[in-house]
């Protein structure tokens, strides 16, 4: 039994229609890897098989050897996997110091206490602190999320995600929306993440994933295409024509 | 301090009405009880944004409970007052179990279903309930064994005053808390809610509970205070009229749930007084007024202001 997620020959299939097709993939602590491919490929619809919105047609996914599949949403939270959301989703209403507070107050045993104070806790304030500091927030924690600039916002999605304590970290294109000159907050965020975190990236954004993943999984029509370092994957002739080719006529 | 201000001049408002309007008592008791009744539905609405046009299930439910309870089993107000929020309390889990799995108009369609069959059994059952002519030959007995309910209504008003007290406070704790943290975080966004590892139908269903003993004790205290419960207790007007009080005053933030009541209550009895076929005119002016110019709801009502002298400057 291996450290970290195991996925093996996950299918998906709504009908007819095949979205994910024999995927097997390892995120080992400490790992960076990154999952690209073109629009279509299967890249949500993987994240939503791995983090449990959707349930696989066939495979096996496990954490340190615990089968996943039986696990609600939530319990596999508890279990150690979290994703950001693609399209920010935020407690839009709430300052970023209660947004970061629900989360931490989850892992403290639950939001379902109906006598203590929200703000009241040393260790989950404590928490809260540390990471508005970490990802540079600090200055505008009171304000509500809603009023901040959209990259700050992408910060504050992947801070409540990190006060999970997750093990497995799922970004789901941690970039996406955030205007160019606010992207290099994303990169040094991403690369400030704990060192024995598994983390896998989905991103369109060639530039970052080449900069902050070590691994490289191309992921064409629900299927693993090809797996390999970032040199090996700009190489492929095949990853050339299929997606940044396209890309770049 | 700034806890505790709102408190204080809600002290000062009650007890200031108390001897400005002495022959006033029973419709100052109403606007107390309805206040409590809107209240408990702040949480369930405003709070956790579960839409529902039915909230009148548990204060109905709560008010035939304590009526009930008042003949058959023993005439203390307090116990009784107890019995109506758990009644209101249960029927609020009962019927969450499955409401909780719904959204949207889907969800306001079952709340309203949900009054309509417990007002149909209500009727069914009229050799329990007295049917269309109502549940009376309530007696109540004295309050910790000591005030009596006098023909005036002045034990009556200064009860119905010490629990919404006690609900305000409750209930100010509850938002505060992680609960009720949560409870804000669900209305905002259930899908992030879920992927933080919150058990969001879980925590609705207590909300929903919550809520339902908050109605319960509306419904027990009418009950009580008017010693007679009505087939009305269950009907979609109570439900709609306690909605919108609560958009008047603004929603989730409890003090506007109590001024949305207050200014609701009096305009009706004011303009029915003044003109008993077009009232309803005047509340629905009211209403409208109030939501295109202050979406916030009264609450709002200032911090509007100071943005439109803001544009004048």
């Amino acid at each position: 039994m291996s450290a970290g997620l195991e996925v093996r020959g996950l299918n998906k299939a709504f009908g007819g229609l095949v979205v994910a097709r024999d995927i097997s993939l390892t995120l080992r602590p400490g790992d960076r890897k990154a999952l690209i491919g073109p629009n279509g490929a299967g890249k949500s619809t993987f994240t939503n098989l791995i983090t449990g919105i959707l349930e696989p047609s066939g495979g096996e996914i496990t954490l340190d050897g615990r089968d996943l599949r039986a696990m609600s949403e939530a319990q596999r939270v508890k279990a150690g996997i979290a994703k950001t959301f693609q399209i920010t989703t935020l407690f839009r209403s709430l300052s970023v110091r209660d947004n970061l507070r629900l989360p931490l107050w989850e892992r403290r045993g639950g939001t379902g206490r109906p006598f203590r104070r929200a703000g009241g806790d040393a260790w989950v304030e404590a928490e809260v602190e540390a990471l508005l500091a970490q990802f540079r927030l600090t200055d505008v924690g009171d304000r509500p999320v809603a009023r901040l600039a959209y990259g700050q916002q992408r910060l504050v999605e992947m801070a409540m995600t990190l006060a999970l304590k997750p093990r497995i970290l799922i970004l789901d294109e941690p970039a996406a929306g955030v205007p160019s000159s606010e992207s290099p907050l994303i990169a040094e965020a991403i690369a400030a993440l704990p060192a024995d975190l598994a983390v896998l990236i989905i991103e369109h954004d060639m530039a970052l994933v080449f900069k902050v993943a070590t691994r490289i999984i191309v992921l064409v029509a629900g299927a693993i295409l090809t797996e390999g370092t970032p040199a090996e994957i700009s190489a492929d002739p095949r990853v050339r024509d299929l997606y940044l080719g396209a890309k770049h006529g | 301090m700034r806890q505790i201000l709102p408190f204080a001049v809600l002290a000062a408002v009650a007890v200031a009405a108390f001897y400005i309007f002495p022959y006033n008592l029973a419709f100052l008791t109403r606007v107390t009880i309805m206040m409590i009744f809107v209240l408990s539905l702040d949480l369930v609405q405003g709070v956790a944004g579960i839409a529902t046009l039915g909230h009148a299930a548990m204060y109905g439910t709560g008010a035939y409970a304590a009526g009930l309870f008042a003949i058959h089993v023993w005439h203390d107000p307090l116990a009784g007052l107890a019995v109506g929020a758990v009644a209101g309390a249960v029927i609020a889990f009962v019927s969450g179990l499955f409401l909780m799995r719904a959204h949207g108009l889907t969800l306001l369609m079952l709340t309203i279903a949900v009054a309509e069959v417990l007002q149909e059994v209500a009727n069914k059952f009229s050799d329990i309930t007295g049917g269309t002519d109502g549940l009376g030959g309530i007696r109540m007995g004295r309050l910790l064994g000591v005030w009596k309910f006098d023909f005036v209504g002045q034990t009556g008003y200064v009860y119905a005053v010490c629990v919404l007290f006690l609900v305000m406070v409750l209930l100010k704790v509850v938002i505060g808390s992680p609960f009720g943290l949560a409870l804000r975080g669900i209305q905002d966004s259930q899908a992030r809610m879920r992927a933080i590892g919150t058990p969001v139908a879980r925590r609705l269903l207590a909300s929903y509970v919550l809520g339902g003993a908050g109605g319960g004790v509306g419904g027990a205290l009418a009950a009580q205070s008017t010693q007679l419960v009505s087939l009305g207790v269950y009907s979609f007007q109570l439900s709609a009229e306690a909605v919108i009080m609560l958009i008047l005053g603004g929603t989730g933030r409890l003090w506007g749930a109590l001024i949305g009541t207050a200014v609701f209550m009096t305009v009706h009895e004011v303009a029915a007084s003044v003109d008993p076929f077009n009232w309803l005119f005047v509340i629905g002016a009211l209403v409208l007024a109030v939501v295109y110019a202050v979406p916030q709801g009264l609450m709002g009502l200032p911090a509007e202001v100071k943005r439109w002298i803001g544009r004048l400057a």
